[in-house]
Parts: C-alpha cells; structure tokens; sequence
C-alpha cells in the first residue's frame, strides 16, 4: 500500500468536511453569543429583579411556602398515587380477567379517563358530585376530592402501565407457580406482580411527576388557606404583594420535587437496561 | 391402610404414578396427540423419546394440566385430573415439573425459588421450609449458591435449583421436560447426575429427553413417539438397541449418529435440538 492511495478527495467548493464543519460550529456559537449580549443590553435588570427575584418578598414566603404549600402539594400526589395505583392495579386486572363484562369495563374506564381533561374531572368530583348528591361529602375534604380527582385520571394511565408489566413477564413463570400447585391468585400476588412491578418502577415514577405537577388543578376546587398547594399559594401572594417573586419560588419548589424524581426514574431504567444484557 | 385426602378424595400410596387411556389433544385444526395409552407405575423410570414435533412435550404437560386434553382421562397418583371437579393444585402439589427453560423466579434467590411454595402452598413455617431447602439444595450439588439470584447462575446450575425446588414439595412424581436441551453440552453431565442419582433413590420419573445414553443406562422403560401416537415400548436395551419398528429404527440412527443425518438431511443436526414446536 502506498500513501498517495489515502489522499483525502476534496469536497465540492473546494472545502474539507472539516472545514465546513468548523465553520458551521462558529456560526452556532456567534449567534448564541449575539442574542445573549443583544438580551443583556435591552433587558431592564433592575425591574427584572425587583419583579421576578425580589428576595424580601421571597424572605416572606417562609416557612409558609414549605410548611403549608409544598406539604399539601406532595400530600395530595401522594393520595392521588395511592388511590391511583389501587384502582389501577383493579383495573389492569380486569383488562387480563377471563370474565368478558369485567374487560369491557376496564376498556371502558381507561378510555374514557384517558380521553377527559383533568380540569373536567376535578370540577366534576369538586362541583358536580356535590350538586348531583346534596349533602354528601367526600371523605376527607380537599385532601378527599383532589386526591380522587388525580386517582381516577392516574388509574386509567397506571392500569395500561401495570397491564404491560404483567404481560412483560414470561409464560413459564406461571406455568412454574402453578406447576408447583399454586392457584392462579396466589401465582399472581407472589410470582407474576412483584416481577411486573419490578418491571414498571420507572414508568411509575414518571407518573409521580406528572401528578405532582397535575395537583396544582386543586386551584379550582374552592380550598381554605390552610389547605393551599404550591400553585394557589404562590398565586395568591404574587396577588397580594403585586409581585412575581412568589410564583417563581413555587415553580422553583415543584422542580425540587420533580427534577430528582425524573432523574430517579432515569437511572433505573438505565438499570433495568444493563440487567437485561 | 389408605389415608383419604380430604382436599381430593384420593387414596394416598395407591395405584399406578400415571395411567392414561384414549389422550387426545388438538391445537386447533392440527391434532397433536392422537389417542396414548400410557402408564408409569410407582418407583418406575420411563424416559420418552422421538422426533420434534412427536407430542412428547404435549404428553408430559397434560400429565399436570398445564395442556387441558382435548378427549381421554389422565390419572396422577390416584387423582383423575381430567375430572373437571378435581381440585388440580392438590394434585399439582404432589407432582414435580422441570422444564426446558428452567423458569426459575428470577426476583427470589436460590433458597427464596425453593422455599416459596412450601410456605404458600404447603404452610410450613420459614424455619422448616428453609432447612428442607438447603437440604435439597445439597442434594443437587448447590449448598454454596443458596444466595445467589438465577442471574447470576449458569444454565446447568439454574436447572439443578428448578429440580430442588420441585423436590422440596415432596413430590410423588416428577416430570422432566427436556431438562438439558437448553443447557451447553458441558453443562449436560452436572444435570444428568442429579437425574441419575434421584431415580437411584427410586424416584418415578418421567423424562422426555433426547438424551440416548441416560435413556439407555437409567431408564426402566422407554416410550418412542411419533406423529402423536406411542410407536413402541419397552425396556431401553430392546427399544434403543433392537427397535422393532423401522420409523424407531430411523429416528434412532438420526440421533445415534449425526454424521448419517447429514448426509440424508432429513433429521436434527444435533441431538440437542430445541424441541420448542412440541409445546
């Protein structure tokens, strides 16, 4: 082999790809440093920072913010997953079962779930279940309906996910369970859930997040002081102050939650991954 | 004296392991077993053999009513299981199931695989279950693997944990479903021991293998099937060394001698052959 066999052939324009490439580069990073000092030179810093970071408002805000709002807003996730990944695993049940009415159901529940906006359901439990039935009262008062509201949109979600991870694990763990004469409910709870869960943790927790995030709907059901989530909190006090500082903290506080739990999530799938191989 | 079982209605200790008259079972259109009259008395070693596709695997998985059969009745130490009154986990409990592809439960260790179902089926307390375990564990060669997940287990080691898991039930019987076709042939010898030393100790067992030497050495009987029926039977010296019939006398020398399947290029190309169409 001679060297004059790997003359690199030029590109057409009479440019190397690295050139190109090169340039290419530089024409992405001066456009981002244009914008930058194009925003930084119209911006009004003074008022952006009386505005959106004004620390004697946000100073206010505590305990408050955490104390009241950051507490109801993971109580009402936590009771809306609860009631969610009940019903779902009900569902998902369904959906397998041998009995045709009991899948019709479940069909029929996921789809529906699936095809309503929230708001409308949260209006629905909050104003509608009252109107429809004087006098009844959903146990346990906001914590109660907004905790129904996201159960009852969660579970149609969770019963597809848990629905996938039953049908993940392989035929012959429950040809095994029952070969060593155990009955379909007992292969199920002890050899068929704890590998399907395995299996959805991830997914499960991407819905935690979302439900976290979907919890601000609350706003719309009608809740006293004390039972204000992060949204409503932040909202009122930007309200009274007539300032944005508090609905920056808010937001900075639902991403405390949110941003650790996706990277959970992440990383167990990668997990999950790596244990396949 | 028979102790009645209160769950089943059946005599423990009497009659004959396996008895089955008229088995039919069809998938559909396509017929795969086609009318077997077959029986494994107690203490007995059948091994089954014949082509892919023969039923064999079929046969063995109606023995415990993993395949519901389509016609005929099977009856298990005593139990009809055909009857669609009998409670079958009963009688699942007291038949042993190895399979081809170990299906060992791969969220439980080594000992959790063998202790689960003796403390959920059989009620025994963890102290017990855990002791029977470990001696069963022992007994297939794997008291130093008690905490490993299947994971972390080679194939012949997973199928030796399969067997003590099934041995821990205290079985009457026990079926073995291709139990080294899945395995690296030098992994083969390890599981074959254990086989070799349970029917030793009397165990009935009913192996469908293509395992020609262990058939030959082990086995008290050998069934030859092909196209859903039982074509011969009989002690493995007359079926394996002097088959009557010359469909046997094919699949044999296919099996026996690969080099001679090769040149017909009719038959598997090596005897570990999956035989995943059977199932």
């Amino acid at each position: 082999m001679t060297a004059d066999q790997v003359t690199p052939v030029a590109a057409p324009g009479g440019m190397s790809r690295r050139a190109r490439r090169r340039l290419s580069l530089g024409g992405q990073y001066g456009l981002f440093i244009v914008i930058v000092v194009l925003v930084a030179s119209v911006a009004n810093w003074q008022q952006l920072h009386t505005n959106f970071a004004n620390w004697q408002v946000a100073k206010g805000l505590f305990p408050e913010i955490i104390t009241v709002g950051l507490r109801n807003t993971a109580t009402y996730t936590a009771v809306g997953f609860g009631i969610g990944l009940v019903l779902g695993l009900v569902i998902a049940l369904m959906r397998l079962s041998p009995v045709l009415p009991y899948r019709w159901f479940a069909t029929a529940y996921i789809e529906t779930f699936r095809g309503l906006p929230l708001l409308l359901i949260f209006i629905f439990v909050g104003v509608g279940v009252p109107l429809a039935f004087p006098g009844t009262n959903i146990p346990g008062g906001a914590v109660g309906q907004a905790g129904l509201a996201l159960g009852l949109a969660a579970a149609a979600y969770m019963a597809e996910t848990i629905r996938a991870g039953i049908e993940a694990v392989p035929r012959g763990q429950l040809e095994a369970a029952r070969s060593l004469g155990m009955s379909q409910g007992r292969a199920m709870r002890s050899i068929i859930l704890p590998q399907a869960f395995r299996i959805i943790i991830p997914p499960l927790t991407n819905e935690l997040v979302l439900l976290c995030k979907d919890s601000s709907l609350v706003l719309f059901l009608g809740i006293t002081l004390e039972q204000r989530e992060l949204t409503k909190f932040g909202r009122d006090l930007a309200g009274q102050q007539g300032n944005t500082t508090p609905i920056i903290v808010a937001g900075i506080c639902y991403l405390i939650i949110t941003i650790p739990l996706s990277l959970l999530a992440r990383r167990l799938e990668a997990r999950q991954r790596r244990e396949q191989r | 004296m028979t102790i009645m079982d209160k769950d089943t209605g059946w005599a423990a200790g009497a009659g004959r392991a396996v008895e089955i008259s008229g088995l039919r079972k069809s998938f559909g259109s396509n017929e795969v077993l086609r009318g077997i009259d077959f029986h494994v008395e107690r203490g007995e070693v059948v091994c089954v053999i014949g082509p892919s596709g023969s039923g064999k695997s079929t046969l063995l998985r109606c023995v415990n009513l993993l395949e519901e059969p389509t016609a005929g009745t099977v009856r298990v130490v005593g139990a009809e299981i055909t009857d669609r009154d009998v409670d079958i986990d009963a009688v699942r409990r007291r038949i042993g199931m190895v399979f081809q592809s170990f299906n060992l439960f791969p969220h439980l260790t080594a000992l959790g695989n063998v202790t689960i179902a003796q403390r959920k089926v059989l009620k025994r307390g963890k102290a017990e279950a855990e002791r029977i375990a470990r001696e069963n564990l022992e007994r297939v060669g794997l008291a130093d693997k008690v905490d490993a997940y299947p994971g972390k287990l080679s194939g012949g080691q997973q199928q030796r944990v399969a067997i003590a898991r099934a041995l821990a039930m205290g079985p009457e019987v026990m079926l073995f479903d291709e139990p080294t076709s899945a395995l690296d042939p030098e992994l083969v010898g390890d599981v074959l021991g254990v086989m070799r030393g349970l029917a030793e100790a009397g165990m009935t067992m009913l192996v469908v293998t293509h395992e020609m030497s262990f058939a030959r050495e082990v086995a008290d009987r050998v069934v030859f099937m092909d196209g859903g029926v039982v074509v011969e039977e009989g002690p493995p010296a007359r079926v394996i060394s002097d088959p009557e019939h010359e469909r046997t006398r094919a699949f044999l020398s296919r099996v026996l001698d690969p080099a001679a399947a090769r040149v017909e290029g009719s038959g598997p190309s090596d005897k570990f052959g999956s035989d995943e169409a059977n199932a």
